[in-house]
């Protein structure tokens, strides 16, 4: 006798679709996890290896060979020249050997190099390990005949074999923590970590202010409605490299419309250098980013104001509120969801701006970002690993906040 | 806050407080359009407000007002006085500031005190009236901010070098040139490859849009509809993804594809950008399948259409303007894009139009160039951003908090 009851476990209907489900989604994992969690496993990786920008390329062994001494009869006497190194200044390269076929019509005259032996029409030589940056000449006395001068060919036809075990800085063995060591090392690291943060919560915040201040705006029915609508969210949409550039160009000290402005307007007796001295380029910098990311938040707030029912206001106002009454205790309770939703999404993604601050300071002028910095350091620097450091270091933030953020979003519904 | 509220008060600091703004605007304004000497005046603003302010909350007309402000002010621009002050400028100039500070005061600040009584203010009279003006400054600030960079970037690539460090702020044009005003465009597309970048930028753009869309509708029909273990855990690790900041990614994806060389190779682009805009076009798709009817698929699933039909048939007709926005939205962003771009292509001829602009900002090009290419950049996506504007907007706040 079986047992009476509702059906236990997963039917098979249930098991074809979670099937079809995994189907539909392989693709997307597929692509997803090969640009981004494996790239991610490689910053990890990178971090703890002690490369530079130059090790990138594997350390490979080059050789040259040509026959020196210029016979023209048989019987001349001449050498046979290997010219070797190691490509990479600072990787070793063990075990190399060198094979090449002998030239026809050549004949060994004198002592040939103890590591090398020719059997069979083959030059065979062992070479050993090399160390970074290693070169060497390979002499080898020869007689000319006349099969030599018959064939008319010259050594650096056939081309020489040369195999040896390079290790790749990025595939072997050796670790380092050299680059976190680096990254903490000197008040360099809080700077600007003080910095990011500074930009970070004075940009979010400013960009849902603005944004709030725009939404109420523009959340009137009047004439040409549309069209300040569009005209306010240009920044957001312009290419930001446009819109950098036009900003550097509007405060440039010297040619800037923006310093003759305020020249002109007595505000100020010299041109300031807006982008150059060390607390204003941060104040401007935040300054873009507020400008250009609060059309975002007032897309959202306005979205979420025109579904606020009327009634209520109508109500309040029966009641006597005033309109700074209603906006302080009715229109800012209703919104208090998609605020503090928008401010912790746009925290992160202001804490990951990478673009910006590249294109309107560089990073000078006191206005580093931890983004900025993981480019300074592996480009500029060239320090691939202490740059990938610094990455593991945002992405560490990143875990952090998104802990908080997934916290906070089971309780908050939308988006 | 109490004694304000009087219509004797109110109206004179409004007054003030609105004439000054109008002078700043209007300075700037004219400084930017003429080149000539604007400045605004606090004092000026303070004088010759407080009577406005009072006439206005005594009565209110807005053509009288406002003819009688421009003659006013025409006055006294010719005289030096006033809330602008300007040097010794023409008298075309002169007329146009005259005529935009009385219809800019008079207008706006007739509607904000018609309502006001002279004496005691209830507290609703005066804060409809403080936040009329508050509204009208709002439209002033956001416009001029938003129109300001746009304009300079506009202007300056219709100038000349010489001609922009004379004046930094004259950015009248001169209509007699003609065609030679647009000579900077003619030479980015002839010498500088231009014209190529904007198609390359273009088909990047649009396989972006093809491939995103391949795979996130699956992908998004999967986690909307279809129940299956960890589909929960799933739709999270999509939005967790999505903030995974790509400087970080740039890193390796920059090693990886200099091995493979992909670097330098539109091949590399293409295969790049479409994973980076994934995870945002499945997040805001799965969020528009979760809100269609599911019974319409239901039906189709009892009338003997498999799954993959039903996706085919029914939820992609249905889904139609979401498509459309995601499309826009991930065009929006491919074309955008710059870091990738930037560490990824070194040659000339593969550059997209951010590579191709950015490859301009050097000491030896002149400035106007550097705009001209930001100008050709912005335009394409402007026109198609007002023409679609309803998509857009929907697609962007469908999902997208991305920047």
């Amino acid at each position: 006798m079986s047992d009476i009851g509702p059906p236990r476990g997963t039917g098979p209907l249930a098991r074809t679709e979670a099937r079809l489900a995994w189907g539909l989604l392989t693709p997307t994992i597929l692509a997803v996890s090969l640009v981004v969690i494996l790239p991610l496993l490689a910053v990890f990786w990178i971090s703890v290896k002690p490369v530079s920008l130059a090790d990138l390329r594997a350390p490979e062994t080059v050789v040259r060979e040509d026959l020196r001494g210029r016979p023209t009869v048989a019987g001349d006497e001449a050498t046979l020249r290997y010219r070797l190194r190691n490509s990479s200044p600072t990787s070793e390269i063990t075990g190399v050997t060198l094979t090449d076929t002998w030239p026809e019509g050549l004949t060994l005259a004198g002592d040939l190099d103890p590591r090398c032996e020719i059997a069979e029409g083959e030059l065979f030589c062992d070479l050993g390990d090399w160390e970074g940056g290693y070169r060497e000449t390979l002499n080898i006395p020869v007689v000319t005949e006349q099969a030599w001068f018959d064939a008319g060919r010259d050594v650096a036809d056939d081309p020489v074999e040369v195999d040896g075990k390079a290790s790749f800085v990025l595939a072997n063995s050796d670790f380092t923590m050299k680059n976190f060591v680096s990254v903490f090392d000197g008040g360099e690291f809080w700077s600007v970590l003080g910095v990011t943060l500074f930009y970070t919560i004075f940009g979010t915040l400013g960009a849902m202010i603005m944004g709030l201040f725009a939404a109420m705006l523009l959340n009137h029915s009047f004439k040409g409605q549309g069209i300040l609508r569009g005209l306010y969210l240009f920044p957001y949409v312009a290419p930001v490299i446009a819109v950098a550039f036009a900003w550097i160009l509007l405060f440039d000290p010297f040619s800037g419309s923006a310093n003759a402005l305020f020249v002109q307007m007595g505000l100020t007796g010299q041109a300031i250098n807006f982008f150059g001295e060390k607390p204003l380029a941060l104040l401007m910098v935040t300054a873009f980013e507020i400008w250009r990311y609060f059309p975002l938040s007032f897309l959202f707030i306005l979205a979420r104001m025109q579904s606020i029912p009327t009634d209520m206001y109508e109500a309040a106002d029966m009641d006597g509120a005033s309109p700074f009454q209603q906006f302080w205790y009715l229109s800012l309770p209703q919104l208090l969801g998609i605020l503090s939703v928008l401010f912790l999404l746009r925290f992160i993604w202001t804490f990951n701006k990478f673009d910006d601050i590249f294109l309107l300071t560089g990073g000078n002028a006191g206005t580093r970002v931890l983004t900025v910095n993981v480019y300074e350091q592996a480009f500029a620097v060239s320090n691939i690993g202490a740059g990938a450091a610094v990455a593991v270091v945002i992405f560490g933030c990143l875990l952090l906040f998104s802990v908080f953020f997934f916290k906070f979003m089971s309780k908050e519904e939308g988006l | 806050m109490k004694y304000l509220r009087f219509g004797y008060i109110t109206g004179p600091l409004l007054g003030v407080l609105w004439s000054f703004v109008l002078a700043v605007t209007v300075a700037v304004a004219m400084s930017f359009a003429t080149g000539e000497a604007f400045r605004p005046s606090i004092t000026g603003a303070l004088i010759f407000g407080i009577p406005t302010g009072l006439a206005l909350v005594w009565r209110a007309q807005t053509v009288i007002a406002s003819a009688v402000l421009a003659v006013v002010y025409f006055i006294a621009l010719s005289l030096g006085i006033g809330p602008v002050l300007t040097g010794n400028v023409s008298l075309i100039a002169r007329v146009v500031a005259a005529l935009f500070m009385g219809i800019g005061i008079g207008w706006p600040l007739v509607v904000y005190l018609k309502d006001l009584p002279m004496g005691a203010l209830t507290r609703h009279e005066f804060e409809a009236a403080v936040i009329k003006a508050l509204r009208g400054f709002g439209y002033v600030f956001f416009t001029a901010i938003v129109v300001i960079p746009f304009y300079v970037m506009l202007m300056t690539s219709l100038k000349n070098q010489a001609e922009l460090m004379q004046n930094p702020l004259d950015f009248s044009i001169d209509l007699s040139k003609g065609w030679g005003l647009f000579r900077s465009y003619v030479e980015l597309i002839t010498e500088f490859n231009f014209g190529t970048y904007m198609w390359t930028s273009f088909y990047i753009s649009v396989l972006t849009v093809l491939i995103t869309l391949l795979f996130a509708i699956p992908g998004a029909y999967a986690v909307a509809r279809l129940r299956f273990r960890g589909q929960a855990a799933f739709s999270r690790s999509i939005l967790l993804i999505y903030m995974v900041p790509m400087i970080v990614l740039a890193l390796p994806i920059y090693i990886a594809f200099s091995m493979m060389g992909l670097r330098n190779s539109i091949v590399g682009i293409v295969m790049i950008y479409p994973v980076t805009t994934i995870p945002v076009a499945l997040y805001m798709l799965q969020g528009y399948f979760r809100g269609l009817p599911s019974e319409v698929e239901e039906a189709g699933l009892m009338d003997g259409l498999s799954r993959l039909q039903v996706i085919w048939k029914i939820t992609l007709p249905l889904s139609l303007p979401a498509l459309a926005s995601v499309s826009l939205y991930v065009f929006m962003i491919a074309w955008n894009e710059f870091l990738l771009a930037f560490m990824l292509l070194d040659d000339p001829s593969k550059f997209t139009l951010t590579r191709g602009i950015a490859s301009l900002n050097s000491s030896e090009i002149p400035r106007q160039h550097l705009m001209a290419g930001s100008v050709i950049a912005t335009v394409p996506i402007m026109a198609l951003f007002l023409g679609l504007e309803k998509f857009m907007t929907k697609g962007l706040t469908a999902g997208s908090v991305k920047g």
